[in-house]
C-alpha cells in the first residue's frame, strides 16, 4: 500500500463526510424537525406524565431526558442510514461510486457525515439541559461518548438495511418492525424492574439501546440497572457487529 | 497511440449477450462516437471500459490498464457522464466540482483554479454559488461535463449525452463537447442513437447492432459506402425493378411506400428516373445520413428501436418528414 492510496481513501471519506455536512446545513427544516420532536417528548408527553408520575425521586420529565436523548439517536442515525436509498433513486451515489476511491471509504465517510448530523442535534439538547434540575452536567462528557458509539452502529445499521432496499417502501417497514419496537424495548420512557412482564423483560435486555439508555441515565443521573463497563461492552459489541455488516452490504450494493 | 483496446470484448447477463465480442482501438485525442439503437450494447461498452461492469470474457485496456484487474488505475483516468444526471441537486454548481475534485484527489492548490477555469470553459460561472436544482436541463448537461472533466481524465466518457433535450439545447451542447475536447485534450468516446450527434460531433464512428460493431470509420467514408446521394420519390407508380436496371443506379429499396435510389451525380439521373414514374407526389434529393448506412447494413431503421419514437403512426410521419431535415 503506497501513500498516496491511503491519502486517496481519507480525501474519499472527507468528500463524502463533507457534502453530508453541506446537506445537513441546508436542510433546515429537517434540523428543527428532529429537534422539535424530542422537545416534545420532553415537555408535552413528559409534562403530562410527570403530573401524576414519578420515578424514585426523580421528576418524571427528569427520568425521560436520558432515554430522549438516545431515541434522537436512534432515530436520527437510522433514517440517515436508510436515506441512500432515495440518494439512489436520485442517482446521486451513481456519480460517489465510480470515482477512484473503495467502497469502505464511501461507507465510512457517510456514517461520519450521519454522526456529525446526530452528535450536532444532541448537543442542541444537552444545552437545554440546565431546564431539567437532576441533571448532573458533569456527566455529559460519559454520556456523549455513549451516544456517539450508538450512532455509529446506528447509521451503520440504516446504511445496512438501505443498501438491501430497492424502494422508499422499506421506509414504513423499517419504522414499524424495528425502530419503534427498539425505542419502546429500550426502558427509554420507563425504569426497567422486576415488577415487568418476563415477556418484556426479555425483549429489553436483548435490546442493545438499552445500555445506551442505561448507560446515560447513570451518566447523567446516576441510577444504573447495569454496570456501566457491561453498557459499553454491549454498545461496543454492537456497533461493531454493524459496522462490518454495513461495510459488507454497501460495499455488495449494486 | 491507442488509448482504449479491446479485445473480443464480451458481457452476457444471463443468456443474454449484450456485447458480443468487441475489438475496439480507440486513438488518443480522437471524439469517439457508437452509434445505434437502444439495447445494442452500448451502454454496457462503456460501463466495461469504465470498470462499472465486468466483462464475461476477452480483454481491455484504457490508458495501458488492464480494466479487470487494475480498476482502480483506470478510474483515475476516466470521466464519466451517465445516461441519467446525477448531479447533486442539493448542493450549488461549485460545490458539486469540489465534492468530485476531493473524491478525485485534486490537490487543494490547483482545485479552486481548476473549477474556475471549468465553469468558465462550460459558460456557468455567473450560476456557479446557485443551488443545481435551479438549472435548466441543459446547464446541468454542461456542468456534467465540467465534473466529468475536472481531474484531466484521459478519456471522457457520455452516455446520450443530449437525451432527453431540445434541439437547440443539444446543438450548443455539441459546440461545449467539441470545444472542451479541443482546449483539453480529452479522449471522449460518446454512445448516441442520434445519427446527427455522431455525425456533427465525432471523428469517427462505430455503429454498433445487437452488441457488435458492424461498422467504423469516420462519417464521411462511412456514408460514401453507399455509393452515391440519395433520392427519395414517392409517386403513384414506381417501378422498382425498371429502376433497378438502370445502368447508373446502385440501389433501390422501397420504405415506407417512398422508393429511396442511390447513384452517382443525382442531379443528372433525376429527370430519367422521374420519367419512369406516373403522378408523382414529391421528390427529395439529399446526400445520405448515418441512419442511411445504419438501415443499409442491418434493414431497419435506428430510430425503430427506439422507445420515444415507437409506436404510433404519427411518429412514423413525423419520422418520415425529419428524415429530409
Amino acid at each position: 500500500m503506497d501513500k498516496g492510496f491511503i491519502h486517496r481513501e481519507l480525501m474519499g471519506v472527507y468528500a463524502v463526510w463533507w457534502r453530508e455536512f453541506k446537506v445537513f446545513q441546508r436542510e433546515k427544516s429537517r434540523i428543527i424537525s428532529s429537534i422539535v420532536q424530542p422537545l416534545m417528548w420532553l415537555f408535552l408527553f413528559g409534562s403530562g406524565i410527570g403530573a401524576s408520575v414519578t420515578i424514585g425521586s426523580f421528576d418524571y420529565r427528569d427520568y425521560i431526558y436520558p432515554g430522549v436523548l438516545s431515541m434522537l439517536v436512534l432515530f436520527g442515525s437510522v433514517y440517515f442510514g436508510l436515506y441512500i436509498v432515495w440518494d439512489r433513486k436520485l442517482d446521486v451515489l451513481k456519480a460517489i461510486l465510480v470515482a477512484p476511491v473503495s467502497r469502505i471509504s464511501i461507507f465510512f465517510g457517510k456514517v461520519l457525515g450521519g454522526c456529525t448530523d446526530v452528535i450536532l442535534q444532541i448537543l442542541v439538547l444537552f444545552s437545554l439541559s440546565f431546564l431539567f434540575p437532576a441533571i448532573n452536567p458533569w456527566g455529559i462528557p460519559l454520556a456523549l461518548l455513549l451516544l456517539l458509539i450508538t450512532a455509529i452502529g446506528m447509521v451503520s445499521l440504516g446504511l445496512a438495511l438501505g443498501s438491501l432496499f430497492e424502494s422508499l417502501e422499506g421506509f414504513q417497514v423499517v419504522s414499524a418492525f424495528l425502530i419503534f419496537p427498539l425505542f419502546f424495548l429500550s426502558g427509554a420512557l420507563f425504569p426497567i424492574t422486576e415488577k415487568l412482564p418476563l415477556w418484556l423483560r426479555g425483549m429489553v435486555n436483548l435490546n442493545p439501546l438499552t445500555y445506551t439508555v442505561d448507560g446515560v441515565r447513570g451518566a447523567l443521573l446516576n441510577v444504573n440497572i447495569f454496570p456501566l463497563y457491561v453498557d459499553f461492552l454491549i454498545i461496543i459489541f454492537f456497533t461493531v457487529i454493524m459496522l462490518f455488516l454495513g461495510s459488507f452490504l454497501f460495499s455488495r450494493m449494486k | 497511440m491507442a488509448i482504449i483496446l479491446t479485445n473480443a470484448l464480451k458481457k452476457s447477463f444471463g443468456r443474454i449477450e449484450a456485447v458480443a465480442g468487441i475489438d475496439l482501438g480507440i486513438q488518443k485525442g480522437e471524439i469517439f462516437g457508437l452509434l445505434g439503437p437502444n439495447g445494442a450494447g452500448k451502454t454496457t461498452i462503456i460501463g466495461m471500459l469504465c470498470t462499472i461492469v465486468r466483462p464475461s470474457s476477452g480483454s481491455a485496456f484504457l490508458a495501458g490498464y488492464d480494466v479487470v484487474r487494475e480498476p482502480a488505475r483506470v478510474r483515475r483516468q476516466v470521466g464519466i457522464v451517465f445516461q441519467d444526471p446525477t448531479l447533486d441537486t442539493v448542493l450549488t454548481g461549485r460545490e458539486n466540482l469540489e465534492l468530485h475534485a476531493r473524491l478525485y484527489s485534486v490537490s487543494s492548490r490547483a482545485r479552486k483554479e481548476r473549477i474556475d477555469q471549468m465553469l468558465g470553459l462550460v459558460d456557468l460561472k455567473h450560476r456557479a454559488d446557485d443551488i443545481t436544482r435551479t438549472y435548466s436541463g441543459g446547464m446541468r448537461r454542461r456542468l456534467e461535463l465540467a465534473r466529468g472533466l475536472l481531474h484531466r481524465p484521459a478519456v471522457l466518457f457520455l452516455d446520450e449525452p443530449t437525451l432527453g433535450l431540445d434541439p437547440q439545447t443539444r446543438a450548443r451542447l455539441w459546440e461545449y463537447i467539441k470545444k472542451t475536447a479541443h482546449t483539453e485534450q480529452t479522449t471522449i468516446v460518446l454512445t448516441t442513437h442520434y445519427m446527427e450527434e455522431a455525425q456533427h460531433v465525432c471523428d469517427r464512428v462505430g455503429i454498433i447492432d445487437h452488441g457488435r460493431i458492424i461498422a467504423l470509420d469516420t462519417p464521411e467514408k462511412l456514408k460514401e459506402t453507399m455509393g452515391g446521394d440519395m433520392i427519395v420519390v414517392r409517386a403513384e407508380r414506381q417501378p422498382l425493378e425498371k429502376i433497378r436496371a438502370l445502368p447508373f443506379v446502385s440501389e433501390v429499396r422501397e420504405n415506407e411506400g417512398a422508393l429511396e435510389i442511390i447513384t452517382k451525380e443525382a442531379h443528372r439521373h433525376l429527370p430519367k428516373i422521374l420519367s419512369l414514374m406516373k403522378d408523382v407526389h414529391c421528390v427529395e434529393m439529399r446526400v445520405p445520413t448515418l441512419n442511411d448506412v445504419f438501415i443499409k447494413l442491418t434493414g431497419r431503421d435506428i430510430r425503430d428501436d427506439t422507445v420515444e419514437n415507437s409506436g404510433s403512426w404519427v411518429d412514423s410521419v413525423a419520422r418520415y418528414r425529419q428524415r429530409g431535415s
